[in-house]
Order: structure tokens, then sequence, then C-alpha cells
């Protein structure tokens, strides 16, 4: 059994005024992250993060640039990520905050820093923001991972330097955050090279390391500077322009009241003792603009992107710091109409930077709910608003329920946004998901956008359990109970096998395959046992395998 | 033994057609090498130097003049040990490896190219001495360590080509290709990028460096990888002359400093064209501080995997009971809030400080021995080596400051302090300055006495450089 250590819990806000491990500067159009490790700053005490290695504090301040970045310097079109130590460049996760942490922190950590990763390529792909990643020094591990995640990688050709992937040979674990995938399916390197780079602790340097891509571009010391900034000026150049003044990242605020936790629209419920969660999202206000300059003139308030950051830190709170909680009931209050009015605009204005940015934004965080490890029933009610955007939640959660009521209808709406604006991790919508075994079902549900009652939610297969107000009640509580009382490890290895049906990408492969080893691999006496390699690293014995494969 | 070959060896490499083709590519390099980066000058003089001919007790040490170019440079391995046992770590009493174990193989490499890393670093740090030799005996003794690191190179570049396949041959191209204090492809360890600018440098650099040099190949002496041990053990027969030449230089400096003072009314040696016997103790203060760093960190989880796997041991290993040293602690005073306490670490993670404890203890010896030179001289000075805390850049003491006595000092202190122990840039002038060339047969510069026989009993006046 792993020993409980009360922690302090964990928090997501963060601002470049207090980052501790990062510095970001701005010449124009290039943005330059620079890694600074504080290594006396961990997030817990017992490491020290030598060697510009991280911990979750530090993936927290990178995924805040991230996203600061996008909103609040969109004149920015490539981003630089470096390292301030001279021979180092980033010798990734903190082993010794990975042998001292329990399993599900472990876990979290992983997935967290992945979602980081693959928010950095989504601001490639969605912001026109390119990464990337001068390195200066070595670069090991999670340290090759971030830079497998940028757009381009220059590697300094000091006869030192050198990238890797050494945690198979060194710590008898796996590349945590995509390094496998996105060696062969992003940079498509051949797959025996790979295995022979993934098994060398030492890793590739200098001209072998371009020959193999494993790295774009070699530079000596004397011209490194000079190679990344022609690099970077030839990333940006070829990345859209876009708006020169940004939307400030306002703080988002919350109270806590008794064993809720309150933010502007969103409000978490904690019942430990049943080990169920209520996450209620306020819908929209009826008098939102639809103009882009009075939106904008709400920046971050707006109620889009301030419900979603809210939602986002419930998710993340619910995952780090609530582990006992299992399920998680997704309810919505608030007008359908209000809803839909709000798609509306978001569909008419997408060509606009700021609102193509709120959009990526509900996509990640929609994401968020899929990658999450809790069950997720969506409580269809009167007064809930589970509309377009906000029906995703439904969508996204492992089960619907809804209530038939004549004297107190429900009902849910399709919106065009349904159809795709909020991609699941491996690519298709959540409608073309559910209805995969009957092909342009999706669209054809989507050809006239509508709202549907309980009658026909259930026919159209919108919806997974309708009930009548004579059962409802009981229906959910022993729905609620016995979803409790299954094992919980069961539970997320079901969920995440149900929930991405259809063709894997890599996002996907990352966090369906490898998460999944990883973990595996993680709970394996050969790497956290008595004699594994994990719990033995950096002390006086060497590992002891089970050399009996399965 | 294979002398006249075009790569000299006793490992009967005419036989292994193979490896005598992938040296004899590299030898060409090399010589390129030894030409750009070797002594700047003397190239085509014929040097009084020792030259190995054979591993055996005569044979090691043939005395001749010989063109540096044209010095055997080549493969020499004591001879192997019947049914060698491996001496330490998890693998105790096994066989020793006559091949390179494939779990080991990336970790040994990196052992042997970071070695080899240092050999030609030092010939490059010091090659423009020669042009300001205080003596033509002096200038041979630069030369015959120079050539001997270049030797050394070659016996870590033959195991990486003989071992380590493809790998080991790009490992071997690039230790010619990074050099010694270059920005773009600087030598590996930071204290082989530092310049070495004057003779008393010199000194302190074979004195203190070249030992830890020493150290680093007594424990790779006791390898399991056999072929390794008996490589560093011929290795170390020569390193012996370097701290030779490191001692008695510094105590020759030492000597006339006590010689000037004496003739001098204020008994001041800078007075009458000397280096005081402060300013050593200055040089003395930064070398042998740099030195401990190259050790490594105090607690180190490499230094536990390299004796677990009987990679690299303990300097004599059987001097020791304990040859597994799992449930075995050392004492390291680790210095926490504030204060300096005795920490209790797995045995296995202090080996780089069991291997500087050694380190320290042998450089007192020779301390000793300069400060009976001041003592005979009738003069009151004493020559102390600093703690081993004070101006470290590696290891636990990193980032803190403590005065040669090993107290913990302020940053401010030592801000202020720093150079009553250090040289500052104008002593390093003031040196560099007496660094007059002497090169007339038996002559020395006014800074350094005589010293006290010549080599391999010819007279002190004898022509160690025969120019052409």
């Amino acid at each position: 059994m792993e020993t409980q250590v009360k922690h302090e819990p964990v928090t997501f806000g963060r601002h470049p005024s207090t980052y501790k491990h990062w510095k970001l500067a701005f010449e124009g159009e290039i943005a330059r992250l620079t890694m600074a490790v504080d290594e006396d700053a961990g997030l817990r005490p017992g490491y020290k993060l030598k060697l510009n290695s991280y911990d979750l504090g530090v993936d927290i301040e990178l995924a805040d640039a991230v996203q600061r970045l996008r909103f609040e310097h969109p004149e920015v079109r490539c981003v630089v990520v470096t390292s301030i130590q001279e021979r180092i460049f980033c010798a990734g996760a903190n082993i010794f905050m990975l042998g001292s942490s329990g399993h599900g922190f472990k876990v979290n950590f992983c997935k967290f820093t992945n979602e980081t990763r693959i928010s950095i390529e989504d601001a490639s792909s969605g912001s026109g923001q390119k990464y990337l990643a001068a390195l200066n020094g070595t670069c090991a591990g999670g340290g090759y991972e971030l830079a497998l995640a940028c757009d381009a990688m220059v590697l300094v050709d000091d006869g030192n330097s050198a990238v890797s992937l050494p945690e198979v040979p060194l710590l008898g674990v796996l590349p945590g955050t995509g390094g496998l995938t996105r060696l062969v399916d992003k940079r498509k390197v051949r797959r025996d090279l790979a295995d022979v780079f993934c098994t060398l602790a030492e890793g590739i340097k200098g001209k072998r390391a371009v020959e193999w891509n494993l790295v774009d571009e070699v530079a000596p010391r004397s011209r490194f500077a000079e190679v990344v900034d022609r690099r970077a000026k030839a990333l940006a150049a070829a990345s859209p322009a876009r708006a020169a003044k940004g939307v400030a990242l306002t703080p988002i605020a919350s109270r806590r009241e008794g064993d809720a936790i309150v933010w502007t629209h969103v409000r978490l419920d904690l019942d430990r003792e049943r080990r169920v969660a209520t996450l209620t999202l306020q819908g929209p206000p009826a008098d939102l603009p639809a103009d882009a300059a009075a939106i904008r003139a709400l920046g971050a308030s707006w109620w889009p992107m301030q419900a979603f950051r809210e939602l986002d830190e419930a998710l993340l709170h619910l995952r780090h710091n609530e582990d006992e909680i299992g399920l998680v009931l997704l309810r919505t209050q608030g007008s359908a109409e209000a809803v839909l009015a709000l798609d509306a605009t978001l569909d008419a204005l997408r060509g606009d930077w700021f609102v193509n940015e709120v959009r990526l934004l509900i996509a990640r965080v929609l994401r968020r709910v899929d990658l999450t490890a809790k069950s997720f029933f969506a409580m269809i009610e009167p007064g809930s608003c589970f509309a377009g955007t906000l029906f995703e939640l439904a969508l996204a959660a492992d089960r619907s329920y809804m209530l038939d009521d004549e004297e107190r209808p429900t009902a849910i709406h399709l919106s065009p946004l349904n159809g795709g604006t909020y991609p699941m991790t491996h690519g298709p919508s959540r409608l073309e998901v559910r209805f995969l075994g009957e092909p342009g079902r999706a669209a054809a549900l989507l050809e006239r956008p509508r709202g549907y009652d309980p009658g026909e939610a259930s026919e159209a297969g919108l919806v997974t359990i309708v009930a009548d107000a004579i059962d409802w009640e009981d229906e959910v509580r022993v729905a609620t109970e016995e979803r409790s009382s299954l094992s919980p490890d069961a539970l997320t290895g079901m969920e995440a096998s149900l929930r991405f049906a259809g063709t894997e990408n890599g996002d996907s492969k990352i966090f369906g395959r490898l998460t999944a080893w990883q973990n595996w691999i993680f709970q394996r006496p050969n790497a956290v046992g008595e004699r594994g390699a994990l719990t033995l690293y950096g002390k006086p014995e060497r590992p002891t395998f089970d050399f009996r494969r399965t | 033994m294979q002398l006249f070959e075009k790569i000299p060896n006793n490992v009967n490499l005419s036989q292994d057609k193979k490896l005598l083709r992938a040296l004899e590519k590299w030898q060409p390099n090399y010589l390129k090498w030894w030409s750009d980066a070797g002594p700047a000058d003397y190239q085509v003089d014929e040097i009084y130097l020792r030259t190995a001919i054979s591993v055996d007790a005569k044979g090691w040490a043939h005395f001749d003049y010989v063109k540096m170019p044209d010095y055997k440079w080549g493969i020499f391995l004591t001879p192997p040990e019947h049914d060698r046992r491996i001496g330490f770590g998890d693998f105790f009493g096994n066989p020793a490896w006559q091949e390179v174990p494939g779990e080991f193989r990336n970790q040994l490499r990196r052992i042997i190219v970071t070695q080899g890393d240092t050999e030609p670093a030092s010939v490059e740090q010091q090659r423009l001495l020669c042009d300001s030799a205080p003596s033509q005996y002096d200038c041979r003794n630069l030369f015959q360590v120079n050539v001997e690191e270049g030797r050394h190179l070659w016996a870590m570049v033959y195991l990486l080509h003989a071992y380590f396949g493809r790998d080991g041959r790009e490992e071997a191209d690039e230790l010619l290709e990074r050099r010694s204090g270059y920005t773009d492809k600087p030598r590996i360890l930071s204290t082989f990028n530092e310049p070495i600018e004057d003779w008393l440098s010199f000194y302190m650099f074979t004195m203190f460096t070249d030992r830890d040099g020493k150290y680093q190949l007594l424990a790779l002496a006791e390898s399991g990888f056999d072929p390794l041990a008996r490589t560093t053990r011929f290795m170390l027969t020569e390193e012996a002359h370097h701290m030779f030449v490191g001692e008695t230089g510094v105590g020759r400096v030492i000597q006339r400093a006590c010689e000037l003072m004496k003739s001098d009314k204020n008994e001041d040696a800078r007075a009458q064209g000397g280096i005081g016997l402060d300013l050593i103790q200055k040089y003395v203060n930064f070398w042998y501080s740099s030195s401990l760093d190259l050790f490594g960190g105090e607690i180190s989880s490499n230094a536990a995997e390299y004796f677990a796997a009987g990679l690299k041991g303990r300097e004599h290993e059987e001097k020791f009971e304990d040859h597994v040293a799992l449930n075995a602690t050392y004492h390291v005073p680790v210095y926490e809030d504030g204060r300096v306490t005795d920490r209790e670490v797995p045995l296995r993670n202090a080996m780089n400080e069991v291997l500087r404890d050694a380190y320290i203890d042998d450089n007192q010896r020779g301390v000793d021995r300069w400060n009976k030179i001041i003592a005979d001289q009738g003069v009151n000075f004493t020559v102390k080596l600093p703690h081993r805390r004070f101006n470290r850049a590696m290891g636990i003491y990193r980032g803190h400051h403590f005065d040669p006595e090993g107290n913990p000092i302020s940053k401010e202190t030592w801000e202020r302090r720093k150079y009553d122990w250090l040289p500052t840039e104008s002593d390093k002038t003031y040196v560099k300055s007496l660094m007059l060339p002497v090169l007339e047969r038996g002559k020395m510069a006014h800074w350094i006495a005589k010293p006290e026989r010549g080599i391999k009993g010819q007279p002190i006046d004898f022509e160690y450089i025969r120019r052409v």
C-alpha cells in the first residue's frame, strides 16, 4: 500500500510575475520562453529540481505560459523554448519526485504534462503560434519530449550535448509524455532506429541526430543563437499575422462554501462519504453581445471564456486533490435559448482571432473531461440547458439521465457546433463517435439542428436513460450507488476504452496507449517494487528484474 | 612486442586486420592533431625522452633522443593476470570480463571517453609553454609529459576501437575534434578548458590535476572489464613522473623564493624577482580546489552504479575488507541551514569521496616535503592545503562560501576576501612577466632553483633538447 501523506491541495492559477521556473520575454512577433528551474522551489518537499528537471509546479507554469501566449500575445507568431543553464536544456521529469510520489499523483502528473505538450501543438495548429525548441545543451527524457512537442528543434553541436529518451534503460519505465509516439508518428523516425535510440541512455548527438530526424538542425555554439534566430523568424513568417493586442487572462477566483467550491459560473459540490461530486455549470445570460468589439471589451469575463476556464479548474481540482471522488454528476442550469444564441455568435465570428481562441479553449476543456479518470453522468433535469456547446458535456459523459415529466418539461438541443467544433482527442466530434455504427447519422441530425424532448431524445439515441417522475429519484440513486461500488481501476480502464471509439491519431495514442502502458509499468515490481529500477534510482543498489515477460 | 610496426603494441595488432585498419585510419588524424595542438614549437628537434618499448620492468623506460612526432605512440597493456576475478561490487568473485558486458556497454564507453578526453586536453592547455620554459631540463619534462598524455590518449582510443564498434570509432574521432577552451567543441570537463599560461600553473597542474588523473586511473585499474584495468595499470607507470614534475617544480620555486627572501633586507622574494611564498600559496589554493572538483559529487548515484556494476572501484581495492560495500555507510559532512553536519551516506554513493580522501592524503605528503624545504632554509612559513570545502564549484559545497580553514562565511565576506586567498589578475600578470625562456644548457630562470639531479643520471647541464 502506498503511504498516504496529506499534502496541500494543488492550485493551478499562475501569473508570469510570480513564475518561479520560467521567464517569458517578447521581441515583437517572437517570444522567448526560458526554462530557469529553481532547484529549491519544488511543489512538494523532499527533492531538488536539479538540471532543469521539472515537477508538476514547473509544468503548471508552462501550461499557464502557453495559454497566456495565445490570449494575451496574439502578435506572437513563434515561441522559442530554451534554457537558462549553459550546458543543460532539461533533464526531464524529476526522478526523485516520481520516486516519492504516490501512484495517482504520478499518473495525474503525466496526464497534465501530456495535456500541456498537446496544448503546445494545439497552439501551433489552432492559433498559428509556432514553437521552436532551442536545445542549448543536453536534453533528456521529458526535456526531449517537450522539444518533440515543438514544431522544430535546433540542438547545439558541441560534441557533448545529446537528445535522449533514457527511461527504459535507466529507470525501467517509459517516456511518459508522448516521446515514443511522437518519434514514430510525428517525426516519422524509422522504428528500428527509434528502438536503438530509446534504449541508449546517453542519447544521440550531432550529425546523427539530424540524420535520424531526432532534431531538425544542429549548430555549433558560436552560431547557435544565429541559427535559432533564423529558424524562429522563418517559422514566424510562415504563420499568418493576427491581432496586435491581446486579451488579459484575469485570475480565476473561487471560494469555499462548506464542502463546495464556488466560482462565478461553476459550482462543485463534494459528497466525500458517497464519493460523488456534482459539477454544476450556470449557463450564459441572455444578453450576451454578438459583435466582436463588444466581446473583446468583455475579454476574459465573456461568459464562454470564463465559464470554461472555471470548469477547467474544477476538473483539475477533482483530479489532483479529490482522488477518492469517483463519480461526477454533470449539471447545467439556465436558458437553452441563450446557449443557442451564444453558439450562433461563436459560429458567426469564428474568423475573429479571439472568438477562435475561445472555441479552441472550450474544445480543450471538453477534452479534459474525456481524459479525466472519473465516471461522468450528465443529469438532464428541468431548468438545465444541455444545448449546443453545453450538450457536448452530455455527449462527453459516460451516461446521461433525462427526466420525463410532463409538468416539468426537459429538453436537449443540438446546434451546428456539435458538428466538429470541439473535436475529441482522437479527431472526430463526440456526435460522430456516438454514432460510429451508423455512418451519416451525425451529419443527418445536424442538417436541421433542433430541440428534443425526452421521447425524441431517446428515440434519436441522444441520451442513455429516460425516467419518468415516479422512477427518477430511485433510478438516479441506484445508478449512483452502483457506480460508486465498482472497482475504480476497472472503471478507469473501461471508460477510457469506451470513450474513444474509432480511428486513433497521435494524441489518442499518447493517452490511450502510452498512458495506459505507463500506468501499468508504474505499478509493476520491475519499476516500483522493492528492487525496482525507479525505487533504486540514485541508490547504491542496482535493480533486479523479474525477467518473465507476459 | 611489435615495436617496429607502424603502431607499436603488445596486443598482437598485426593479427587483427580489422582493428589494425581502423587504427591506421585514425593515426594520421592523430598526427595532424599533434601538429596542430601539440607543443607549438620543437617538432623537428631531438628531445631526450623516455619511451616505452615494452611493458616489462626494463622496457617501459627507455631513454634516447627522439623527435616528438616520431615518439612511439602505441598500445601497451600490462600482461594479463591468470584467472583474474572481479574485485568488488555485485559481481565480486566472478571472472573478469574480457569482452564488454552488453548491460554496461554505454556506461563503460562514457567512462573511457571522459578519461580519454582529459589526455589530449592537457596537451592543448600546455601548448604554448615551451616558448617560456625556465630551462632545457624543464622544457624536456614538459615534452615528456605531453608525449605520454598523447600515448594515454592512444590507450583509450585502442579500447574504443577494439571493444565498442562503430560508436567507439566515432567517439575516437571526436576526441580529436574537441579542443581545450574551444567554444564550439570544448573538452568535456571544465577544468580541462582552463588556460595554463605560466609555468607555476603548469607545476600546480601536474602536482594536483594530474594527481586526480592518477586516482581516476587507480580506480579504473580495478575495473572488472579487464582490458580497461590492464590499460590503466600501464598508464599509471608513467603518471608518477608527471607528479614528480609538479611536486619538484613547485618545490624548486619554493626553494628559490626562500633563497631570494634571505637575500632581501625585507625578506621580500618578489623584490628580488622571485615568486613569494604567499603567492605560491594562492596558486596552491586555486589549483588544489579546482582539482578536488574533478572527483565529482560527494554523494553520487553514478559512482554507486559504477561500483555496483564492477566498472570503477576504489584505489587499491585489495586494501579494503568489504568489497561489496552494500550495507556500509560513510560520513559526509554536509552544509545545511548555515552549518556543517555529518550525514551517513550509503558507502557506494560516497565512492567519489573515498577516492578524494585518499587523494587529499597523498597531496599532504607532497606538501610536507615542500615545508621541509622551507624549514631547511630556515624560513618561517608553512604551505597549507586549503580545506576541501574551499572554493568548490562542484558537489555539495558549491554555491556556498568557506574560508581556507573550511569555516562557512557569508557571500559578502567571500567577495571581500577571496583575493586574499586566490591569485588576482595582477598576481597572474606578474607571474607571467617572469616567464622568459631560458634555453641555454644548464641555466635556470631567475625565479626557480636548479633541480637536485638531471634525468636518468645525466648532469643538469646535459643537452636535453638538441635543436636542429
